[in-house]
């Protein structure tokens, strides 16, 4: 039987890790590679790497970056933030990187969805919504640019236009939550996760291990984290085991 | 050389950095294919695949990389097909409809049935069966929306679980194909690439 993914989230600016400096279980808390060995030792069974980098040479580690986890690791590595091209997921493809996540970009232009899903497989191709609670009336809309833009596309509709692009995977963050510690919208993954075939996970909010049960009862075939890992909170064998004992099949942590 | 040379064949734009590191972490010496020949004659050879069927055996056929194959595992020479690598050893796939695949196992691919996820993306219950010697129960990372759903005669098989049972993996003597990544499959994986790259060439 499939188990529920749980995936450790590194964002990372000049191939540092920006989020989480009060993590403590490593000798060196902003160096991405010894965090993601750390944490596929502990029993992550994916990790996800989103290059926030604020300028465009930083940016250029990134592919350095990428390049380290890429040899550190034995679990799936997916990377984000920054792809508009379809040349831009081949290097990071090509420096190690097994999905490329897509997200402002295929906004502005979905048919980028279909490119890198016929040029490298639907398996790579993985599309990042950040969707927001509309302000009046029902349901969420996207949000592009870390936020700063609302889109007035439908959120629930983009999923299903991207699956029908070739995505193979849907990156779905709850713009409301994202940072609030309270736990993801479970609404909106139950939404999202009901109107497409395509796995998604969710992301935004988690703080503790029940707000990961209660994602993956709304539909979510897995959960991404930020803080709840790396500020030591909970470590994944404890999150793996509440939700074993939950009833969600997992991959036992090591 | 250090370590155990397995020569890579390119079967277009996949991402083979995964599989390269894969294999070092076995111990193993990996270099890509420099021409069609090297499949039939180098010691070890290395099928990965992503992407479709169809597009797959295309660029087999025309880079003239699915006659060496195929012989190669008529002779069952040591042979590593992972993912859509091994649906290209079947006959035929439903995902490309009047493609002809390397024909190494009498099988079809089909894909997987409605009401579960495709892509199946993720780790998945593995079972060894009887015969395996290469092949052991575990966890092994999937990233596929087609599968055999049983084994061909004449393969030992080790199956899993979505929407029914479906072939992880199968091997025969020194050919050893998996539907899942064994290069992304954790120790687990790292496990059974050391196993298949120990065997005798």
């Amino acid at each position: 039987m499939l188990t529920a993914r749980v995936i450790p989230c590194l964002d990372v600016d000049g191939g540092r890790v920006v989020k989480g400096i009060r993590f403590q279980g490593l000798r060196d808390a902003g160096d991405p590679v010894r965090r993601a060995a750390a944490y596929e030792a502990d029993g992550a069974d994916e990790l996800t790497m989103l290059d926030v980098s604020a300028t465009p040479q930083r940016r250029s580690n990134a592919h350095r970056t990428v390049a380290a986890l890429r040899g550190a690791l034995s679990i799936p590595l997916t990377v984000g933030g920054g792809v508009r091209t379809l040349s831009d997921a081949g290097r990071l493809l090509e420096a190690g990187a097994d999905k490329v996540a897509v997200n402002t970009a295929a906004v502005r232009r979905p048919p980028l969805v279909a490119e890198i899903a016929r040029r490298f497989g639907s398996q790579c191709a993985v599309v990042a919504i950040d969707a927001a609670r509309r302000p009046q009336g029902e349901g969420w809309e996207v949000v592009v640019h870390s936020g700063g833009e609302r889109t007035g596309l439908d959120a629930i509709a983009w999923a299903r236009e991207v699956e029908g692009h070739g995505a193979g995977e849907i990156l779905l963050t709850s713009w409301d939550r994202d940072g609030t510690r309270r736990g993801y919208d479970t609404a909106l993954i139950a939404a999202v996760a009901g109107a497409v075939s395509v796995p998604a996970i969710a992301s935004g909010g988690a703080a503790t291990p029940a707000h990961l049960v209660a994602a993956i009862r709304a539909g979510a075939d897995a959960v991404l984290a930020a803080s709840i890992f790396h500020d030591g909170d909970y470590g994944l064998p404890c999150v793996k085991a509440a939700m074993a004992r939950a009833g969600i099949p997992v991959r036992p942590a090591a | 050389m250090s370590g155990r040379e397995a020569v890579v064949c390119r079967t277009g734009t996949a991402n083979l950095a995964s599989i390269f590191a894969g294999l070092r972490r076995a111990g193993g010496a990996p270099r890509m294919a420099c021409r069609a020949g090297e499949l039939l004659e180098a010691h070890r050879v290395v099928l990965p695949g992503v992407g479709a069927f169809g597009a797959a055996m295309a660029t087999l056929r025309e880079d003239g990389m699915a006659e060496p194959l195929r012989r190669r595992m008529a002779a069952g020479r040591p042979t590593l097909a992972i993912c859509v690598g091994l649906q290209l050893m079947a006959r035929a796939s439903e995902e490309s409809p009047g493609v002809e695949g390397l024909g190494a196992m009498a099988a079809t691919v089909g894909r997987f049935p409605d009401g579960v996820r495709r892509p199946q993306f993720g780790w998945n219950a593995v079972a060894a069966g009887e015969g395996c010697r290469l092949l052991a129960g575990g966890y092994a990372y999937f990233a596929n929306s087609y599968r055999l759903a049983a084994p061909p005669p004449g393969w030992h098989a080790a199956t899993a679980d979505h929407g029914g049972p479906f072939v992880a993996a199968l091997e025969r003597g020194a050919i050893l194909a998996c539907q899942f990544h064994p290069e992304l499959s954790g120790p687990w994986g790292v496990a059974l690439l050391e196993r298949w790259l120990a065997l005798p060439c």
